[in-house]
C-alpha cells in the first residue's frame, strides 16, 4: 500500500504520503510528541507508559529487543534502572556448573514472561501475544493503530459472532482479537497524579512502545536537522558556484 | 609498444608516478578535459547521481555486513542489535534501506531519459545494453538484500519470487529447490542471498566501468539527440560538468536525508517489521515499490509460466530495442507524436507500479493486462512502424548554433577554443 503512494511520489518526491484509510475501523488521530520533525518523547508519558507496560502487559507481552539501561532514554537515573532490573531474576550458570538464577542488569534484555513460544500459548488458550519491541514499526498505521486496538474494545454489533474467547475490537482486522481487553480506567496509579482515564492509559504506553521501537529518534532528527540545513546551504553555494562557472556559456 | 609516458605534471611526485603508471593523464583525458556536449540539462546528472548511489549503497553495505547475521534464528535480531547497539547502526541502516529506493529512482530517470533522448541508438547500443545489464542485476541485488532482515516480507517474497521458476516445465521443481537449497525457503537459502548480495554489487560495480569506457568511446548523446560537429558543439568535462552534477548532487542527497533522518520507513512494508514465520502468510505479499511494474506484469498474465516469460521479456525487450527503433532522429524532442507515445508509455509503467501493489482483483486486473500490452506494443510494434511512418521536426544544424542564436548574441570571446584547452 505504502509501496504504490511512493509510485505517486516519483512525480512530486516530496508530497507527504496521504494517511491511507484503514480496510477495518477508522484510524484515529491522536496528537503524538514524538511526530514530525522536532517531535521529541514526551518523558513523564514514556515513564508512565512503562508503568503501564510493567503492572499490565509484561504478563503476556516481551519486549525482548529492548534493555534495560534504555530506560534512561526516557529520563530515569541509573540509579533507578539498576533498581528496576535488580528486581528481576534471569538465568544464567552458577561456578558449579548448575543452573542457577541473578538479578539483571541493566545491560540485560527485559525479561520475557513465557520462556517460549509453546508456554505462551499454553497459558493463554492458545492465542499467542506478539513481541512488543517493534510494534508501532510492524503495523500500518503505527502508534495511531496500536493506540486504536488498545481503545477499541466494545460490545460487538448485533448478529456478529464471536469465536471461543475472542474479544470484539473494532480497530483490529477482523474485529477479533484473542487479547482479552488490557487497559480499563483507573487500572494504575500513577506517582505523579495524572488522572488514569483509558484513553491517557493508552497514550502513555503507546509513547513508551513507540520509545522501544525508535530508541534513537530525538537524535536522529536532531542530526537531521542539521544535515538538512547543511546540504540546503551546500545545495546554494555549489549553484550559485554553477552560474559562475557556467557565465561565459550562454 | 612499451616504453615511459611522456607527462607533463608540474609536482614531480606525480610526474614520476605517471610516467610509470599514467593514472593521472587518463584522469585528466576522462574527466578533466574530456569533450563534452555543451547543451546537457539536469536529467544528464543522474548516471552521476546513480554511481555515487552505488558506492554509497556498497559502503554502507560492507558495516552493516560486519555486524549483520545470516542464520534464521538470529538475522532478525541482529539487525534490531545494529539498530539499537552499534554506534550510528541506525544511520547505517536507513542510509543502506533507503539508498536502495533512491538508486532505482535515480536510474529509472536515467534509463526513461535514455529513451525520450534515444541514446541507445547507434552508436550507443553496447553502450544501453550494458545499463540493461546493470538494471537486471540491480534487480537481483536489491531482491536478495530485502530478504536478509528475515522478516515477513523478507520470507514472503524470497518465496513467492522463487517460485516462479517452478513455472518452467521438467526442470522448474529442481531449480527452485536447487536455489533454496533445501525444500523450502530457510537457512541455506538466507545464507546464500546474504553471500551473493555482497558480491553483486561488485559486479555491477564492474559493468559501470565498462558501462563508462563505451561511454567514452562514442561520447554522450545530448537533448538535441545531434553529433557533435565541431569543438565548439563542447564544453571541457571539468569544470562545467563537475559543478553540474555537484548540483545535482547536493539534491540528491537533501531528498536522500529527508527519508533517513525524517521518514525512515516510508519505504518499508510494516510486516517486515514482524519475523520470519513460515508457518503464517501475510494477507498480501508486495514487493518493494521498484519492482512492482514487473510484478504487476506477472500477476497480469493468466497463465503461470507466461507470466514469468512476459516478466523477464519486460526487460529483455530492452536489449533489443536499438534496432526495433527504425527512426534515424534521436531525440523525441523532435518527434512529435514518439514524443506522446514515450509519455503513453510511462504513464503505462506508474499505472503498472500501483496495479503491482494491489489485489489482482476487478478493475486492477483490466488496468494491469491494458498498461501491460501497451508496454510490449510500445517497444514490439510502434517502435518500428512510428518511426517508419513518422516525419521528423527539421533538426537543428549543430549543438552549438540554437545555443547561440538563443542567447541572441555573438559568440562569447574565447569560447570555441577552451574546450580543447587544458584547464
Ligand atoms: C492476558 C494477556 C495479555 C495482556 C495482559 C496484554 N496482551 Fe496484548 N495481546 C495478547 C494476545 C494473546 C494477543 C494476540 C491477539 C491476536 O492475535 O488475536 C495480543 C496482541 C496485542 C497487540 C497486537 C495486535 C495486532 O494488531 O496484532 C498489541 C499491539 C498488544 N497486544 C498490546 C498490548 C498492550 C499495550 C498491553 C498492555 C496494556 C497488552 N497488549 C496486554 C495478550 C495480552
Ligand atoms: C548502476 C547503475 C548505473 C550507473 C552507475 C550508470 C552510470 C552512468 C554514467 C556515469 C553515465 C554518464 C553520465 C550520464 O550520461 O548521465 C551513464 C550514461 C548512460 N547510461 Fe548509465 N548507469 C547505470 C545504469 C544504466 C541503465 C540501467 C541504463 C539503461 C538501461 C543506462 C543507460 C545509459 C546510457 C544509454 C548512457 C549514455 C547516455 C547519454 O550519454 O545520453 N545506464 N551511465
Amino acid at each position: 500500500m505504502r509501496a504504490a503512494t511512493t509510485l505517486a511520489l516519483l512525480g512530486t518526491l516530496l508530497a507527504a504520503a496521504p494517511a491511507l484509510a484503514q480496510e477495518e475501523g477508522k484510524l484515529p488521530h491522536v496528537n503524538w510528541s514524538f511526530s514530525g520533525p522536532f517531535g521529541t518523547y514526551d518523558r513523564a508519558a514514556a515513564q508512565r507508559g512503562f508503568q503501564i507496560y510493567k503492572e499490565v502487559c509484561s504478563n503476556c507481552h516481551s519486549l525482548k529487543e529492548a534493555y534495560y539501561r534504555d530506560l534512561e532514554g526516557i529520563g530515569l537515573s541509573a540509579a533507578q534502572v539498576k533498581a528496576i532490573a535488580a528486581s528481576v531474576t534471569v538465568p544464567t550458570i552458577g561456578d558449579d556448573g548448575q543452573p542457577a538464577e541473578r538479578p539483571a542488569l541493566p545491560s540485560d534484555h527485559f525479561k520475557s514472561p513465557f520462556p517460549n513460544e509453546k508456554a505462551a500459548r499454553a497459558a493463554l488458550n492458545g492465542a499467542l501475544p506478539p513481541d512488543l519491541s517493534v510494534i508501532t514499526l510492524a503495523r500500518e498505521g503505527g502508534a495511531d493503530y496500536v493506540y486504536g486496538v488498545l481503545t477499541g474494545y466494545g460490545e460487538p454489533p448485533a448478529g456478529m459472532k464471536m469465536g471461543e474467547g475472542m474479544n470484539y475490537n473494532k480497530m483490529f482486522p477482523g474485529h477479533q482479537i484473542a487479547m482479552p481487553q488490557p487497559l480499563q480506567p483507573d487500572q494504575v496509579t500513577y506517582a505523579d497524579g495524572t488522572k488514569a482515564t483509558l484513553d491517557q492509559e493508552a497514550h502513555d504506553v503507546v509513547t513508551f512502545l513507540e520509545y522501544v521501537a525508535n530508541p534513537h529518534m530525538e537524535e536522529r532528527k536532531r542530526i537531521g536537522v542539521k544535515v538538512i540545513l547543511f546540504l540546503a546551504m551546500l545545495t546554494g553555494i555549489t549553484y550559485a558556484v554553477k552560474r559562475k562557472v557556467w557565465s561565459d556559456v550562454h | 609498444m612499451a616504453g615511459l609516458n611522456k607527462s607533463d605534471f608540474k609536482n614531480p611526485v606525480v610526474n614520476w608516478i605517471d610516467t610509470r603508471l599514467p593514472l593521472f593523464t587518463l584522469m585528466n583525458k576522462e574527466y578533466a578535459v574530456f569533450p563534452t556536449p555543451r547543451n546537457f540539462n539536469y536529467l544528464w546528472n543522474f548516471g552521476a547521481l546513480a554511481s555515487v548511489a552505488l558506492v554509497l549503497m556498497i559502503v554502507t553495505g560492507i558495516f552493516l555486513a560486519m555486524n549483520y547475521t545470516p542464520d534464521g534464528s538470529m538475522a532478525f535480531d541482529s539487525v534490531e542489535r545494529i539498530m539499537r547497539d552499534v554506534n550510528y547502526g541506525w544511520l547505517l541502516r536507513y542510509a543502506h534501506a533507503n539508498g536502495a529506493s533512491m538508486f532505482f529512482l535515480v536510474v529509472y530517470v536515467h534509463i526513461f531519459r535514455g529513451l525520450y533522448y534515444g541514446s541507445y541508438k547507434t552508436p550507443r547500443e553496447l553502450l544501453w545494453m550494458l545499463g540493461v545489464v546493470i538494471l537486471l542485476l540491480m534487480m537481483a541485488t536489491a531482491f536478495m538484500g530485502y530478504v536478509l532482515p528475515w522478516g515477513q516480507m523478507s520470507f514472503w517474497g524470497a518465496t513467492v519470487i522463487t517460485n516462479l521458476f517452478s513455472a518452467f516445465p521438467v526442470v522448474g521443481n529442481a531449480i527452485v529447490t536447487w536455489l533454496w537449497g533445501g525444500f523450502a525457503v530457510g537457512d541455506p537459502t538466507l545464507h546464500r542471498f546474504f553471500s551473493l548480495h555482497y558480491l553483486l554489487p561488485f559486479v555491477i560495480f564492474a559493468v559501470v566501468f565498462l558501462h563508462v569506457i563505451a561511454l567514452h568511446i562514442t561520447g554522450s548523446n545530448n537533448p538535441l539527440g545531434i553529433d557533435v560537429k565541431s569543438p565548439q558543439d563542447t564544453l571541457p568535462f571539468h569544470p562545467y560538468y563537475t559543478i553540474k552534477d555537484s548540483v545535482g548532487l547536493c539534491v540528491f542527497f537533501l531528498v536522500w536525508s529527508f527519508f533517513i533522518f525524517f521518514e525512515p520507513n516510508f519505504f518499508a512494508n510494516p510486516d517486515n517489521y514482524i519475523p520470519a514465520n513460515p508457518l503464517q502468510t501475510p494477507s498480501e505479499i508486495v514487493p518493494e515499490w521498484y519492482l512492482l511494474p514487473f510484478y504487476a506484469i506477472l500477476r497480469s498474465v493468466p497463465n503461470k509460466l507466461g507470466g514469468v516469460l512476459m516478466m523477464f521479456g519486460s526487460i529483455l525487450v530492452l536489449f533489443v530495442i536499438p534496432w526495433l527503433d527504425t527512426s534515424p532522429v534521436r531525440s523525441a524532442k523532435f518527434r512529435p507524436i514518439w514524443r506522446a507515445l514515450f509519455w503513453v508509455l510511462v504513464a503505462s509503467t506508474i499505472a503498472l507500479g500501483f496495479v503491482g501493489a494491489h489485489r489482482p482483483e476487478g478493475w486492477w486486473v483490466v488496468l494491469g493486462r491494458v498498461a501491460t500490452t501497451y508496454y510490449f506494443l510500445h517497444f514490439l510494434v510502434l517502435m518500428p512502424i512510428v518511426g517508419k511512418l513518422e516525419r521528423p521536426l527539421p533538426l537543428p544544424e549543430s549543438i552549438s548554433r540554437p545555443v547561440i542564436s538563443r542567447g541572441g548574441g555573438p559568440l562569447p570571446g574565447g569560447a570555441p577554443a577552451k574546450p580543447m584547452e587544458k584547464p
